[in-house]
């Protein structure tokens, strides 16, 4: 039998689908609030929501306090070189792993997942003294490099179950038209893979992006993104909450809107291979 | 032209030999259907002649040509896979373009030949479509069409129809054959349908672990199957096969007689019994009766309108020159 849903319960439904969706977005919508108002009516009791002076001061004095471009740079630099190193490591890993397999293939992937499951904190002193070592500290380079380590197993992953789902016939068909190894890649795999290869990038830049443990630990002035820099306005200033929030709120606003422009695309990524 | 020459081929995976050393002709126009249960080493053939896979040892030669070592682009074959394998993200008429493209044909020349192979094959409607916009029929068409357009030696066929439904599956057959008959270009079509290989085929290839159990036309195998493998493989429903003493009294350890292949009366003949299924399709219909005092039940075919039911007895008498017999390892007796 089909089920059948009566109207009152498809508006149930979508009342409560309303209120999680708001639940879950509260907390980015009171900080955006938040960063224009004053200190004192940040911290005001009862709070207040739209009726306040609306104030750009709080983003004047920060952009005046620390340089917010350079943070972006940095930002814009890790998570866009960790993702194109990633890339050109992850995207041949993956394809071989997918189209030329051997018995080893699922334990190097399983392995490849469980480095994920050891806490960061854990290797922080080795990759620290190993930093001292070579010179990284506070480098983009350093820091690049190691964002790009941390999400290489979920670049592989993600691609790998992509490329996975391409049809071998559809490639030997592709050997019977008379398609050497470039126009096979060029013609049939690449256009057929484009959409896990996008979510993929889209997917590790956010990741990279938001990463906060590392680039707080091995970063001070020159190489720090926007995540120390959302730090930097936590503790050492007091509670200033309106100015904590203008910063929070440049930082976080390239990546919401990258994400925004681009979820149709995350969406079809993450659904693709409807193929038969 | 396409006449294919298998010399000593074998294929191995590993430690498992799936094909030892084998010999097969086809002949130039032939339209030849491996046939045999999963797992006999049909398809792992066709892939072999593809070059989609690399012989172990042996060789390979296509119109004379030595192919083992070419790879499957070079060798003019053209292939229609069981899952069709279209490129998803082409239309119908890059499809059947691309190995046009792929061969560096002018843009004339490949729209010229795209239009008249889907002529041929009723797709004109249907040119600007994706894959994903077309029925398993149409799909099915079209992988053929990216075949014909190429004009190859000859076309491999891997069990191309055993993803459509029943009915459409005997309009598509039909379909092959006629595409044969006009291009009259070698085909080799591997298939677990026996159906499918006696319909369409010039000539049978019975294959079991590897083994080529016969070779000949769909009748020859029908009427002179040389082991008890292909009597039992070719036929449907399949031949009755007794052993025991019903045997014996013929001097063979098995004899085999086809359902097609008795007498059936309702108050005398050789053996008698009781019908327990009777499968009625109109035409004939099947009785498959036990307590003949023979060891296994036996199948027959009768008269579709003959008015016999579940537990009625009826007396079959085997027609003896259409009687085969076989010894204690399985071979035909002459």
């Amino acid at each position: 039998m089909a089920r059948t849903v009566t109207a009152q319960r498809k508006a149930i439904n979508t009342g409560v689908a309303w209120v999680i969706g708001l639940l879950i977005f509260f907390p980015i919508l009171w900080t955006f609030l938040t960063s224009f108002k004053t200190e004192a009516q940040a911290i005001a009791d009862p709070p207040v929501w739209f009726f306040f002076d609306w104030t750009l001061e709080n983003y004047r004095v920060v952009q005046e306090r620390s340089n917010y471009t350079r943070f972006l740079w940095n930002s814009i630099y890790i998570a866009g070189g960790s993702t194109i190193l990633g890339m050109i490591v992850a995207i041949p890993a993956a394809w071989s792993m997918a189209f030329v397999p051997s018995n080893q293939t699922k334990n190097i992937l399983l392995w490849m997942l469980s480095t994920k499951m050891l806490p960061a904190v854990g290797v922080l002193y080795p990759i620290y003294l190993i930093f001292i070592q070579l010179g990284l500290l506070d480098s983009r380079f350093g820091l690049t490099i190691v964002i790009m380590l941390i999400n290489l197993p979920i670049m592989v992953w993600m691609l790998y179950t992509y490329f996975k789902e391409i049809p071998t016939e559809i490639l030997e068909a592709a050997r019977m038209d008379g398609a050497g190894l470039r126009e096979e890649i060029l013609f049939v795999l690449t256009p057929m893979a484009i959409p896990g290869i996008a979510s993929t990038i889209l997917l590790n830049v956010i990741l990279a992006w938001n990463e906060a443990f590392w680039t707080l630990n091995l970063t001070a002035a020159r190489a720090a993104p926007l995540t120390a820099f959302i730090a930097s306005y936590s503790s050492p200033e007091g509670l200033f909450y309106a100015k904590l929030s203008a910063a929070s709120t440049m930082a976080i606003a390239p990546i919401l809107i990258l994400g925004w422009f681009s979820q149709k695309q995350l969406v079809r990524g993450l659904t693709f291979g409807a193929v038969k | 032209m396409g006449r294919i020459v298998l010399e000593q081929v074998t294929k191995s995976f590993g430690d498992v030999t799936v094909i030892p050393p084998l010999d097969l002709t086809i002949e130039d126009g032939e339209f030849t259907v491996f046939v045999g249960p999963s797992g006999c080493g049909k398809s792992t053939l066709l892939r072999l002649i593809a070059g989609l896979e690399d012989v172990t040892s042996g060789s390979i030669l296509i119109d004379g040509k030595e192919s083992a070592d070419i790879p499957p682009a070079k060798r003019g074959l053209a292939m229609v896979f069981q899952s069709y394998a279209l490129y998803p993200h082409m239309t119908v008429r890059k499809n059947i373009a691309f190995p046009l493209r792929m061969a560096g044909m002018s843009r004339e020349e490949q729209d010229r030949r795209v239009e008249r192979a889907a002529e041929v094959l009723n797709l004109t409607d249907y040119l600007d479509r994706r894959p994903g916009q077309l029925s398993g029929g149409q799909r099915q068409r079209v992988a053929i069409g990216r075949a014909i357009v190429r004009e190859p030696a000859a076309f491999l066929f891997d069990e191309p129809l055993s993803n459509l439904d029943a009915a459409l599956r005997v309009g598509m057959r039909l379909e092959i054959s006629q595409l044969h008959n006009r291009l009259q270009t070698t085909m080799i079509y591997v298939t677990h349908d026996q159906v499918e290989a006696m319909t369409m085929a010039d000539r049978i290839v019975v294959l079991r672990a590897g083994h080529i159990e016969q070779v000949g036309t769909p009748l020859e195998l029908y009427r002179y199957p040389r082991n008890l493998f292909v009597a039992g493989f070719i036929g449907s429903p399949k031949m009755n096969l007794l052993e025991g003493a019903e045997a014996r009294k013929h001097d063979a350890h098995t004899i085999g007689i086809r359902p097609e292949h008795f007498t059936v009366s309702t108050h005398e003949g050789e053996w008698s019994g009781v019908v327990g299924v009777s499968e009625q399709l109109g035409s004939d219909t099947f009785f498959h009766v036990h307590e003949t005092g023979l060891a296994e039940s036996v199948t027959v075919r009768a008269d579709g309108e003959l008015d016999i039911k579940h537990g009625d007895r009826l007396f079959l008498t085997p027609r003896h020159e259409r009687m085969h017999r076989f010894d204690r390892d399985g071979h035909r007796i002459a």
